[in-house]
């Protein structure tokens, strides 16, 4: 009986790390294209990023959800149609969860990555371009490695608010460690056992995290030297 | 897009009714979690070590695990317990109202006790010691100095803490409550027009949260007077 529940909920589990660190690779990719979009010199791009982030954290992520995963449907079917193709895209509850919690986050992801972009000393940009190098090598070589360390501290945070908001995506139906153990807490008649179970396995990956991201902090902030307030 | 459809009487009223719903749970759990944070705040930060701890275990394990869990948890998961469903607490334990605001407040307290904690923490020591120097005991220094103090200094993270709430309160939905979220729920499902009937959601939510952003900044520009860039005359 135990292992029967235990196995079914460590299932769901599985999906639920896949959710979310498929929509972390999703939003990191959004927030980091719309920070380097943000604080770009076209006005247009600004103006975008800013009513991008405005909207998002202006509707609930639950809202967002369903809008996307009943509404998405249509809307893509309707586009196909008007388009002319006689295909039909099917939207399953995997896809629009990772899509809509990606979108989503990586408004949060952007505003930590433009903080941690303008935090980057200008003349190490200018330094760069002075060297000869390209805009993307500029980029890859030396404001990413720089702004890591000013972009870590925002970016766990986003990490943990993102792996809570996957439980989530048990509300439109996918098969996740919350929608299980409703589901084994219905069947054994013992919600309040298997929630908490899930409640465990939740508080396993914040405690996770936290530890793996304070080293990842400590090595991007090898050569920092820290003042004498502390 | 088809808002014709949707502009009926009865769907107004469903609608208006959500967002009744949904100011209701988040002025009743606000209000609740701003009493009990606090309190737990100064506790947090208190001299004896396992009650910093205590307090401290309890956020973690809030901030850890996601509020639908925590929902459940109150709603589906305290019928299990034989005492439970006989003592008196049933009544309201089976009240999904009660359960939503009772989650959504101990959600909140989690996160505020450690937003008011983490300001009291930074307080310039220099203010404290002052204090102590007129003579003034630890409850007058707190009443009059360190609370003031670090409730004006936290008020920018407090007001992204509040508007997380608002965005909360739609998790009731899910435990049958009607709110905002919930009612455009319906009306997809009654007019089969899921864009348009969420869509209007979440205007009325955004109009909200830009409302609680204007009264916060007003509440910044009024409490944290002394912050503002000062005129050169």
């Amino acid at each position: 009986m135990f292992q029967g529940y235990a196995g079914h909920i460590l299932r769901g589990f599985a999906t639920t790390l896949e959710i979310a660190l498929l929509s972390l690779f999703i939003a990191t990719l959004i927030g980091l294209v719309c920070a380097l979009m943000a604080t770009s010199e076209n006005r247009f791009l600004r103006e975008f990023t800013r009513i991008y982030a405005v909207v998002i954290r202006g509707i609930p992520d639950l809202l967002l959800m369903l809008m996307l995963f009943y509404g998405g449907q249509i809307a893509i079917n309707n586009f196909l149609e008007w388009l002319d193709l006689s295909m039909q895209l099917e939207l399953n509850q995997f896809t629009a969860g990772v899509i809509t919690l990606g979108f989503i986050y990586g408004a949060y992801f952007m505003e930590t990555f433009r903080g941690a972009l303008l935090a980057v000393p200008r003349g190490q940009v200018e330094a760069g371009r002075a060297f000869g190098m390209t805009t993307f090598k500029v980029n890859t070589r030396i404001l990413f490695p720089q702004m890591v360390r000013f972009a870590l501290p925002g970016f766990t945070n986003n990490w943990l608010v993102l792996s809570k908001a996957t439980a989530l995506v048990s509300v439109i139906g996918l098969q996740d460690v919350m929608y299980r153990a409703k589901e084994a807490g219905a069947g054994s008649r013992q919600p309040f056992t298997w929630l908490l179970f899930a409640g465990l396995l939740y508080l396993l990956i914040t405690s996770i995290s936290l530890y793996l991201l304070r080293r990842v902090e400590r090595k991007y902030s090898a050569g920092v030297r820290y003042g004498s307030h502390v | 897009m088809n808002f014709e459809a949707l502009l009926t009487p009865e769907t107004f009223s469903l609608y208006l009714d959500g967002l009744w719903m949904t100011i209701k749970l988040l002025l009743a759990c606000v209000f609740a979690g701003f009493l009990f944070s606090v309190p737990l705040a100064v506790s947090r930060n208190s001299r004896i070590w396992i009650i910093g701890k205590t307090v401290w275990a309890f956020t973690y394990v809030v901030r850890g695990t996601p509020l639908l869990l925590q929902m459940y948890l109150i709603y589906y998961g305290l019928s299990q317990f034989e005492t439970v469903r006989n003592s008196f607490a049933w009544t309201a334990l089976s009240e999904p109202m009660f359960c939503a605001v009772a989650a959504l407040t101990i959600n909140t307290v989690g996160y505020t006790t450690e937003i008011f904690a983490g300001a009291i923490r930074s307080l310039p020591y220099g203010e404290i010691e002052a204090a102590n120097a007129y003579g003034m005991s630890r409850w007058t220094n707190l009443r009059r100095i360190i609370l003031p103090s670090a409730l004006r200094t936290s008020l920018p993270t407090y007001s992204n803490e509040v508007i997380m709430m608002l965005h909360a309160t739609s998790l009731v939905s899910t435990i049958t409550l009607l709110d905002l979220t919930g009612a455009a729920n319906r009306i997809y499902s009654t007019y089969y027009l899921p864009f348009e009937a969420f869509m209007l959601a979440a205007v009325v939510y955004m109009m909200l949260t830009y409302l609680l952003v204007r009264c916060f900044r007003y509440a910044e520009w009024r409490y944290l007077a002394h912050q503002r860039p000062q005129e050169v005359k």
